[in-house]
């Protein structure tokens, strides 16, 4: 029981920590974030969907034209909901965020259907038997492209002009305007890479799940918790509290029972903010007035 | 004078009365997830009306007439849409809920002004049970704690389950039929392996089953819509483990198959009746009209949900008998209409005094059939396709 709470724990975890890792790329460098992620997620599934099953186009084609496009929605997000109220200091994007997450379900409510649908891939389906457990395929690649994501993200920014621009950005927006880099176009980026990273959690996620609108929600909002319990500002953070949340998620149920599944897992979530408030693997950041 | 102009007015409308259509209303999920079901309980309607109506309708000659509502599988909607149709059509008996949670909203309404309220889908049984001294509600349906004495029964016969464990999706439905499982359980004095619940959005639901499967259980009993359902199936398919499935009749909202993919067909889940296999007259009459208006129905398998059609089709035609027997479109006279009514040979069974004050349910486990999924056809278990 130990060995399937695992498995489980890891490939939900590493969904959370995809999300997640999308709050921690915007907040980095503009403090804002986009609380509808679970919409850019279920996005991500709807379009990989549409071309692969109803196009029949082939599964890699699929998958990068939806990303494609999640980058775009992305875009989207930091210009219709993000920019008008950052830039004047209004707190408003958190409201503007949650409402575009709102009209993007229903649109696809309305032109993909309600019913959910079945993405049915056998190549990842395909189950083997590990040390005594059986695993999907899948299974086994939402963690590890989850990980290898997040390490694609590390070696961004640290190592291309792009990444170190926005590093730049986060660390003092001011003078890095003045140093000459473009202050929208890095937030511009780090949005679109987050609804990038909340769509490959959905196409990978879609054939072990049903696709349909409104998918997205309740991870959505595990993500968000994950990101606070991880400490927003640690990339790796962030990933690590994904695994963790799923973990504990999968074995209290397992251990437990569900009826305990939630009131513990979020009850630990408090006490785990109550100890560290600026979460497990984040740094107090000083505010300087 | 005024007195006068009254009597000329009512005297001049009397003949436009007796000819006057009598309105039939339906609330139900016109749009969305159970789009398909609300066009079933349309269909099982409109097939039923004309065949009355081409009879001649009821008392001397009135012709019945649809009305239809959409209530998006949303309460609120469903109480608008009943008012609507009580108070401003006119409707003589509201069939609808095709949701527990709407027809359990509508049931007040029903009974404070004394309205006929006709449930042939929502399972949920405190809609006929629903304490009202003056009890409006009536229903040709599967009721809960009765589908749940049948889960119990078929798993024993069946696959002599011993020690079942009950997975059930986390709403309203899913305790519903918690209860009604546990107590069928206690009274053949069946310890149950496990009872665990699910979300109606979990990706996974291995770590629950997980648990079951520990606990020895032999048999599984399954309550949650098609989405859920489907992720049970697929979370057992991951874990290799394949016990037999018991369910209520989730699975048959939508594209099962689809959704859960090869393993669907081990889930054997309950309905009123199927098209397929040797009909009655009274199901080769139904079958030929469908056929007959639907260009989208060539053969049994094209009627989706049958349960919707079904139901609607006998609730109907015994609404259309207790109008006859009122004599009118009161609602009380209409209410007791139903208790008159002496025996009816319908498309599910040939009954015989289908409501008494008591008891407001027409149909019961004996009247249940176990289907499962053929590739995206719901066909009778162990029937040769």
């Amino acid at each position: 029981m130990i060995g399937s709470a695992l498995i489980s724990g890891l490939g939900l975890g590493s969904m959370y920590g995809l999300l997640a890792l999308g709050f921690y790329v915007t907040y980095a460098v503009s403090s804002t974030v986009n609380f509808a992620q679970g919409s850019s997620m279920m996005l991500g599934a709807v379009f990989a969907y549409t071309f692969g099953v109803r196009l029949g186009w082939p599964f890699p084609a699929a998958a990068a034209a939806a990303l494609v496009l999640c980058a775009l929605y992305g875009l989207l997000v930091e210009l219709l909901a993000v920019r008008p109220f950052a830039t004047r200091g209004s707190n408003a994007w958190l409201m503007a965020t949650v409402a575009l997450g709102i009209i993007a379900d229903n649109t696809v409510l309305f032109t993909f259907g309600k019913e959910p649908r079945g993405f049915s891939l056998p190549w990842a389906m395909a189950s083997t038997e590990l040390l005594g457990l059986r695993v999907s395929a899948l299974q086994l690649a939402i963690p590890t492209i989850g990980l290898a994501l997040a390490a694609l993200l590390h070696w961004f920014s640290r190592a291309t002009r792009l990444g170190k621009a926005m590093l730049a950005v986060v660390q003092n927006a001011e003078a890095a305007r003045l140093m000459g880099i473009n202050v929208p176009a890095a937030i511009m980026a780090a949005y679109a890479l987050s609804t990038v990273f909340a769509g490959a959690a959905g196409i990978m996620i879609a054939p072990l799940f049903n696709v349909y609108s409104d998918m997205g929600t309740v991870f959505g909002l595990k993500a968000f918790a994950v990101a606070i319990l991880g400490g927003i500002t640690s990339a790796w953070g962030v990933v690590l509290a994904g695994l963790i949340f799923g973990v504990v998620e999968s074995s209290i149920t397992a251990f437990l029972g569900s009826a305990y599944t939630q009131i513990v897992t979020f009850t630990l979530v408090i006490v785990a903010l109550a100890l560290r408030p600026h979460g497990l693997f984040g740094a107090a950041a000083l505010k300087k007035v | 004078m005024k007195r006068l102009l009254l009597i000329a007015a009512l005297t001049a409308a009397l003949p436009a009365l007796a000819q006057e259509t009598i309105k039939i209303g339906l609330v139900t999920a016109l749009s969305g997830q159970s789009a398909r079901a609300g066009e079933a309980l349309t269909r099982g309607l409109q097939v039923a009306i004309d065949e009355l109506n081409a009879k001649g309708g009821v008392l001397n000659g009135r012709k019945f007439e649809l009305v239809r509502r959409d209530d998006e599988a949303t309460p609120a909607k469903g109480v608008i849409a009943a008012r609507e149709l009580y108070f401003k059509e006119k409707v003589a008996v509201l069939f609808g809920g095709l949701d527990s949670p709407v027809a359990l909203a509508i049931v007040p309404i029903a009974n404070e002004n004394k309205m006929p309220f006709m449930d042939p889908w929502a399972a949920g049984t405190p809609i006929t049970k629903n304490g009202a001294k003056d009890n409006y509600v009536f229903r040709v349906s599967a009721v809960d704690e009765i589908v749940d004495k049948a889960i119990l029964q078929y798993a024993e016969k069946t696959y002599k389950a011993k020690n079942p464990g009950l997975i059930l999706v986390n709403n309203p439905w899913g305790e519903s039929n918690e209860k009604g499982l546990r107590a069928a359980l206690a009274a053949k004095g069946v310890k149950p392996a496990g009872i665990e619940k699910f979300e109606q959005d979990d990706v996974d639901v291995v770590p629950q089953l997980s648990r079951l499967k520990a606990a020895g259980a032999d048999c599984l009993f399954l309550v949650g819509n098609v989405g859920p359902s489907s992720t049970v199936v697929k979370s057992l398919d991951r874990m290799g483990w394949m016990p037999p499935i018991v369910s209520h009749w989730g699975p048959a909202g939508g594209r099962f198959t689809e959704l859960a993919g090869p393993s669907a067909k081990n889930v054997h889940f309950v309905q009123t009746y199927s098209f397929f296999g040797p009909q009655s007259p009274v199901g080769q009459k139904v079958l030929k009209a469908l056929m007959a208006k639907y260009s989208d129905i060539k053969g049994p398998g094209d009627v989706t949900p049958a349960v919707g059609v079904a139901n609607a089709y006998d609730a109907m035609m015994m609404s259309a008998m207790a109008i006859q027997n009122a004599g009118s479109t009161e609602g009380r006279k209409v209410r007791d209409g139903y208790y008159k009514i002496d025996r009816y040979e319908g498309l599910i069974k040939t009954y015989v005094k289908p409501f008494t004050p008591e008891n407001h349910d027409a149909l019961s486990e004996n009247d249940y059939v176990w289907a499962q999924f053929i590739d995206n056809r719901i066909v009778p278990v162990g029937m040769k396709h």
